[in-house]
């Protein structure tokens, strides 16, 4: 019997699987993408709560950043994916719609991993807006700045610059949860993998492939960051003696 | 929604509790000696156990725990030398499958931790130490463990906490602890949400207890953190002089 080879099986011939894993790969960085950009939004809101915001909205901030601290994120991705289709399947009916409506399987993982990494992002916000020196802001005051502009100009490239190694932790996190997104179907990597391994009968090699393909992805957005990270801090970094 | 229901979903998922705790502290105890021996790798100034080491950490903490957990209880299966030695017997369960993969993923991460702890240690005690003549086993034992233990415990406990999270993932391999139960709950009822508050609050309480527990240690490790209790006068106050 003729087993093919680990490279036979990932080549991107007929019979190979590698273009079919790439694209796996393309759509785990989409859900990545915006499950980062959604738990950003998240983050942000929380985080102005919890510095800026009156008492209610301060104990509303901190209960999300606990409670989603606390609960495994595969739990929070099965109320997003079944929850989703039962409150879409309810406000149909209410339209008039009979029948059941799902929600995609996508939209539910980037939602679900978008509010997890939220409760990430807020901390990650609050402790960046700690570090910009009251000084830098008085002085925006002092210049006349209104409060929307004082953020645009000020607060914002400050705290960013002192939110981007937290970012990229949180980004590391994200790309690796979004292989639970798996278990709603949607075929992003590790789901392509196991399509590739049920029907090939060879699971190390494609569950070793994801793993290759994961190690590639976070080192190569690792060194992004690191770039990013010495870029922005270039004005303000000490030199080396 | 009606308490009924959410008292049938707590005696549904209840009884996966000692399911996840065992794999949770069973795995942060196999982690932390992979941790240990890490670190000392990292720390052995030998390059190639270093860089051994250094490659671990880096496969381990840069790919997603489910990709180990699959690559162990499916992966390994594919050969059939894995499927006639003595390991099969192990491999086979996936409960030895998720305790190998969560060990394995957690000493990764903790090795970071308990290196951090190691080295914080400050070189003044282990002259001290040198000076009084301890070397060697006795040394580490009696000055760097306590010190670094001490230091890497509060990051520790963040790591089990995590650890406690990661072992929802056990539940996509078969295996039934809470979150196991509450997916298969979700699916005889469809009430996503009670389940969900359900499942989620025993978490919370786990996690909160553990927390609580963390602390106290902290507290019990740093007795010179804390306030002293009025009346009490070290001899070293005497040559400082007034400290508040």
């Amino acid at each position: 019997m003729n087993q093919p080879g680990f490279f036979e099986l990932m080549s991107f011939g007929p019979g190979g699987w590698g273009a079919a894993m790439l694209f796996g790969a393309l759509m785990t960085l989409a859900v990545a993408v915006c499950g980062f950009a959604i738990g950003a939004v998240f983050g942000a809101v929380a985080a102005l709560a919890k510095i800026a915001g009156n008492r209610l909205a301060r104990i509303v901030a901190d209960v999300y950043t606990t409670v989603l601290r606390g609960i495994p994120d595969l739990l929070v991705i099965y109320l997003f994916y079944f929850g989703g289709s039962s409150v879409l399947t309810a406000a149909g009916r209410l339209f008039g719609s009979e029948g059941f409506i799902g929600l995609p399987g996508f939209a539910a993982g980037a939602l679900a991993i978008g509010v997890v990494s939220g409760a990430q992002h807020t901390e990650v916000f609050r402790g960046a807006y700690r570090a910009v020196q009251p000084g830098e802001i008085e002085a925006a005051v002092a210049c006349g700045m209104r409060p929307l502009l004082r953020f645009r100009r000020i607060i914002a490239p400050l705290v960013l610059r002192h939110a981007l190694p937290g970012l990229g932790n949180v980004w590391q996190i994200v790309l690796k949860e979004s292989a639970l997104v798996s278990v709603t179907g949607t075929v992003e990597l590790l789901r392509q993998s196991q399509v590739g391994a049920g029907s090939t009968r060879e699971p190390f090699y494609f569950y070793a492939a994801a793993g290759l393909l994961y190690l590639a992805i976070t080192s190569i957005s690792g060194f992004g960051f690191r770039r990013a990270e010495m870029h922005y801090r270039r004005g303000v970094a000490r030199r080396p003696a | 929604m009606s308490l009924d229901f959410f008292i049938e979903a707590l005696q549904r998922l209840l009884p996966g509790v000692p399911l996840t705790l065992t794999l949770a502290f069973l795995s942060t105890g196999i982690g932390a000696v992979f941790a240990f021996a890490l670190a000392g790798m990292r720390l052995s100034g030998i390059l190639p156990l270093d860089w051994l080491a250094r490659g671990y950490v880096f496969v381990f903490r840069g790919t997603p725990l489910l990709v180990q957990i699959f690559i162990i209880y499916y992966g390994l299966s594919q050969f059939p030398e894995v499927r006639h030695s003595f390991a099969w017997p192990i491999l086979r369960e996936p409960f030895w499958c998720a305790i190998i993969a969560l060990s394995l993923n957690t000493g990764a991460y903790a090795s970071e931790v308990v290196r951090g702890g190691l080295l914080s240690v400050p070189q003044g005690q282990l002259e001290a130490a040198r000076a009084c003549g301890m070397s060697g086993l006795l040394l580490f034992r009696r000055i760097v463990l306590p010190l670094a233990i001490r230091q890497a415990l509060p990051a520790y406990g963040t790591e089990l906490i995590l650890m406690v999270k990661a072992t929802s993932l056990a539940s996509i391999i078969t295996l039934m602890e809470i979150t196991g139960l509450a997916a298969k709950m979700i699916s005889d009822t469809y009430r996503v949400i009670e389940v969900f508050v359900v499942a989620g609050a025993i978490y919370l309480v786990i996690n909160f207890v553990l927390t609580r527990i963390i602390l106290l240690a902290e507290h019990w490790l740093t007795p010179h953190l804390r306030a002293r209790p009025d009346g009490v006068v070290l001899p070293s106050d005497a040559l400082i002089g007034d400290r508040a």
